[in-house]
């Protein structure tokens, strides 16, 4: 059986409260670090752990976390990103609603780990009721006396402060959050300065992910050797993946890295594999930004190795024949579904959401839009599939942030894996209209890759 | 080895020590000449202005002597600084070349290339940026988004068909003047510069953005449909101002003074801020010690060989390396001559 | 001009500027602008939406410019600029909701409403939109109604049918 980590007693009754969060063990990683370990300390712990952002980069989060700048007298800040807006990825609203102590513990040995004295958890504003049961938490937790003035003795103080968002995909990217808790436009900043050296405020400041935040719980706890020793190589401890799509039991689960993506697929631990009796036609591995993988391809990589749910094995091939663990927002396509069509929501998506700050983003995800959406309603020609490349090409590593990427990567991926079904699609347009193309020959997993 | 506190930089070959803390952008308009990347929305007297219409997207091929590595991305270089050994590739690099003439095309899209009843035309930098570094044509084929044209004020018009949202206004606002009363409403493609309420702009410092907006989308009332600017003729001219400097450029037609702005350099940067005492209500030769002709950048059309003149930069001259470096940049001079 | 038809003037009862009060203690001094978003929040639950004399009177309470305030305030998608129906459903619209039938339930809540997407119906207390990825994609199809945000999961046409009669039940109650 799995090892898990940060969703061990997500079934005990009442394990929202700090009741019975405490009866299971909580805040034992609070009382170890602020009795037992120095700031630096905690942060070495994590370092060793191998953890990495699990918000969608993968950055080493002891490595971000070294990288602050400690000057005298200025304040730091820890803030968390509970702006979980990724389509696919509904991890971070799932442990702070089943689970909410977790990230307060997490949050409270992490801040002390980075001297930070104020917190913010930033959550998008649609998660009211998370706003609410992350709120309690602290209020209880403050209560308990482990939040506040001199916690358990130490000498240490901190509050935190639950800060919600408007309405905005873009402030999950971390300058773009701060601008937005600074109650401004959620404008991603131009780097450098990086948050590490000028965040919050002018200040020193680490930004991380829902679940990175709870994850140094069970670090603090067993120690960050401990930690390492689940996954494979570069890729250690657990991960939250949320499983959504054409599946049996869509929901989140706790894996351990290394994990056979055939195996999350059709084991009955994990999604229990593809619903209503049908066949797999692709995979979004980690969010609708990393690019989609035909079954072939998804189950293994080009070399002929099986596929894992590791940051390296996801990447095998880089974008070519591989995608990207992303946010661990898993979604199954089968069959029946039209990849132009789900090409265009998620342009869509993009363009709903881009801050239309730096041109290439706010031009280039409408224009793609525009295209699509002329392909899939019958009105295309084959040589917007050219156009469309292009397009993506030049929104692709020329943006201020992510975005403009995250926008080009599915467009680019689509129609490199799909090609023949945009072609399909706009040699027939009126037959496109009626059905779907179904299973590319190469996408059929019982066809082996050449 | 650079200078004493000073970076080794070398940009399209041309090598130059520039102090630290100074941008790629800022190091090239050193320089000068073919090599300075098109700038549309850096200004370099508002601060954190830059870095969104990534036209100024150049290649690092070498970090730093002490981290040779490239960097991974094209950079703005208008708000990347220097490291010492840094080597750069603006128009040497057919990768910046190539997204450059994106982000032209991208910023063309919504643009209504109404150039023919546009104020702006001919001293529209967005002109020069389609002409230099554009394509023949257009490949959107959609409708173009549009605004409803508004008054800011009696003095100012907003035409935001024609704005690439380079925020400088919004920092002229910010910068100069007491409250801002403008700034840019809704998101992604549905941005607009706006007052959102119906609101004049009635601070003495606000026309302004007239003279920093790139494009025809901020134009002078008071100069509206008078002339095409390569028709009037520039002239610098001074008055003892109360509230700004005084120093500005008179552009006559005849006799006739049509419009007053601030002087502007060859990156079309005004020296100074100016009133708006001094740009809309002084008309008149009278009010003004005239001085001499503005010289006019050769690229523009306001000079009549608009186009055709390249003048290398002095200090290829004078060095043997670097006309090795700049060969081609040479050549293509002798073939202009 | 722009999209702005109408205006709404608003008072702030004393227990609303306190909870105001309240959001400006999180942040250090000074930095009350931080408290722009918050607020707004807490004024749409009042008023149900954000008029201009609500946002000026919102600039006038963090002494910041009021085109500050609007600027914000048409940047996220969570504040509306103009009324609403009383219950405003948001449909998710994103890929992993459609790939389970997000665009049906739509249609149908068109129907069932009999108003187009925007729109409020004749009776005032229905308004319905899509709006993009929630974060809750395994639940899916999924809306949410403000200003709670309560969530509705696993959509078919029967539960949108029972929703909108419970509404429709619980506005006559109040």
């Amino acid at each position: 059986m799995a090892r898990k980590l940060l969703l061990t007693h997500i079934d005990v009754p009442g394990i929202n409260t700090f009741e019975v969060y405490r009866q299971k063990g909580g805040y034992r990683a609070v009382e170890k670090a602020l009795k037992t370990l120095s700031p630096d300390d905690v942060v070495e712990e994590v370092k060793k752990s191998g953890l990495r952002g699990r918000g969608g980069a993968g950055f080493p989060t002891g490595m971000k976390w070294s990288f602050l700048a400690k000057p005298e007298g200025v304040p730091r800040y820890l803030v968390c990103n509970g702006d979980e807006s990724e389509p696919g990825t509904f991890k971070d609203r799932f442990l702070m609603t089943k689970i909410p102590h977790a990230l307060i513990e997490g949050m409270i040995v992490s801040s002390y780990a980075l001297g930070a004295n104020t917190s913010y958890i930033y959550i998008r504003g649609e998660m009211m009721p998370q706003i609410r049961i992350v709120e309690q938490a602290i209020a209880e937790a403050k209560a308990a006396g482990f939040l506040g003035k001199n916690i358990l003795g130490s000498g240490y103080d901190l509050e935190i402060y639950v800060q919600p968002g408007g309405g905005a995909y873009i402030c999950g990217e971390e300058t773009a959050l701060l601008e937005s808790l600074e109650g401004k436009r959620g404008n991603p900043r131009i780097k450098p300065p990086f948050p590490a050296v000028a965040g919050l405020y002018g200040c020193p400041t680490v930004v991380n992910n829902v679940e990175s935040i709870a994850a140094t719980v069970p670090i603090v706890n067993d120690g960050g050797e401990e930690y390492a020793k689940i996954g494979i190589e570069r890729s250690t401890g657990t991960k939250l993946i949320s499983a959504s799509g054409n599946i049996v039991r869509p929901g989140v689960y706790e894996i351990e890295l290394g994990l056979p993506v055939e195996e999350f697929i059709y084991s009955d631990d994990y999604c229990g594999g593809i619903a209503n009796g049908k066949r797999l036609k692709a995979i979004v591995a980690g969010g609708s930004s990393v690019p989609i993988l035909p079954t072939n391809l998804a189950m293994t990589t080009a070399k002929g190795e099986a596929r894992l749910m590791t940051y390296e094995s996801l990447a095998d091939g880089g974008f070519v024949t591989g995608t990207a663990m992303g946010s661990g927002g898993f979604i199954a396509f089968d069959e029946d579904q039209c990849i132009v069509r789900n090409t265009w929501n998620f342009t869509r998506f993009y363009h709903h959401e881009s801050c239309g700050q730096c041109s290439p983003c706010r031009e280039g995800t409408g224009w793609m839009e525009k295209v699509l959406h002329k392909i899939e309603y019958g009105h295309g020609d084959i040589s917007d599939i050219e156009l469309l490349w292009d397009i993506q090409r030049k929104i692709d590593g020329n943006t201020i942030c992510p975005l403009g990427d995250a926008s080009a990567w599915p467009v680019a991926s689509a129609i490199r894996h799909f090609r023949d079904e945009f072609e399909w699609h706009i040699l027939n347009p009126r037959e496109s209209q009626t059905r779907n193309f179904g299973l590319a020959h190469y996408a059929d997993p019982l066809v082996p890759v050449v | 080895m650079a200078e004493e506190g000073k970076f080794k930089v070398t940009i399209d070959g041309i090598a130059l020590d520039v102090a630290p803390g100074t941008t790629i952008l800022n190091a090239a308009r050193q320089i000068g000449g073919d090599i300075v990347p098109p700038a549309m929305c850096y200004y370099s007297k508002l601060e954190g202005s830059g870095g969104k219409c990534r036209t100024c997207l150049v290649k690092v091929s070498k970090g730093s002597e002490k981290d040779p590595r490239p960097m991974p991305k094209l950079v703005a270089s208008c708000r990347t600084t220097v490291m010492d050994g840094m080597e750069v590739q603006n128009i040497t690099s057919p990768d910046v070349v190539e997204a450059r003439k994106g982000v032209v095309e991208m910023l063309l899209i919504n643009h209504p290339l109404d150039c023919p009843v546009c104020d702006q035309a001919g001293e529209c930098k967005l002109q020069d940026l389609g002409y230099e570094h554009g394509a023949d044509q257009t490949r959107y084929e959609f409708e173009r988004r549009t605004f409803e044209r508004i008054d800011i004020g009696d003095k100012i018009q907003l035409h935001m068909n024609r704005c690439i949202l380079c925020y400088r206004c919004v920092y002229v606002a910010n910068q100069l003047t007491e409250g801002r009363e403008h700034g840019v409403i809704h998101r992604g493609d549905h941005s607009e510069i706006s007052t959102f309420i119906e609101n004049a702009l009635d601070n003495d410092f606000i026309g302004n953005v007239i003279d920093v907006c790139p494009v025809g989308a901020l134009t002078d009332k008071t100069f509206r449909f008078k002339n095409r600017v390569w028709f009037t003729k520039p002239v610098e001219a001074h008055r003892d101002c109360p509230s700004c400097s005084g120093k500005v450029t008179l552009w006559y037609k005849g006799e006739e003074v049509l419009r007053v702005t601030g002087r502007k350099d060859e990156f079309n940067e005004v020296d100074e801020f100016i009133c708006n005492t001094c740009r809309f209500d002084k008309k008149k030769t009278a009010d003004w010690t005239l001085e001499e002709p503005t010289p006019v950048d050769k690229q523009s059309v306001i000079n009549a060989n608009h186009y055709e003149n390249f003048a290398p930069p002095a200090v290829i001259k004078e060095d043997a390396k670097l006309q090795a470096a700049n060969v081609e940049q040479l050549a293509r001079v002798e073939r202009l001559k | 001009m722009l999209s702005i038809q109408e205006n709404m003037t608003v008072e702030f009862t004393p227990a609303l500027l306190d909870s105001f009060a309240d959001v400006v203690s999180r942040y250090p001094e000074g930095k009350q602008k931080s408290a722009l978003l918050p607020i707004l929040h807490l004024v749409q639950a009042e008023f149900g939406w954000l008029s201009i004399d609500a946002m000026d009177k919102v600039a006038l309470f963090l002494r910041i410019k009021p085109i500050e305030v609007y600027e914000v305030a048409s940047f996220y998608t969570m504040y509306f600029l103009q009324p609403k129906g009383k219950y405003v459903l948001e449909i998710c619209r994103t890929g992993p909701c459609c790939l389970v039938g997000a665009e049906r339930i739509m249609q149908h809540i068109e129907n069932k409403l009999g108003v187009k997407e925007g729109d409020v119906t004749a009776d005032g207390l229905f308004s319905w939109r899509g709006v993009e990825c929630v974060a809750a994609c395994g639940f899916g199809p999924v809306l949410q109604i403000g200003p709670e945000y309560t969530f509705y999961e696993n959509l078919t046409e029967e539960s949108i049918d029972s929703l909108i009669d419970d509404l429709k039940q619980k506005a006559k109650n109040q």
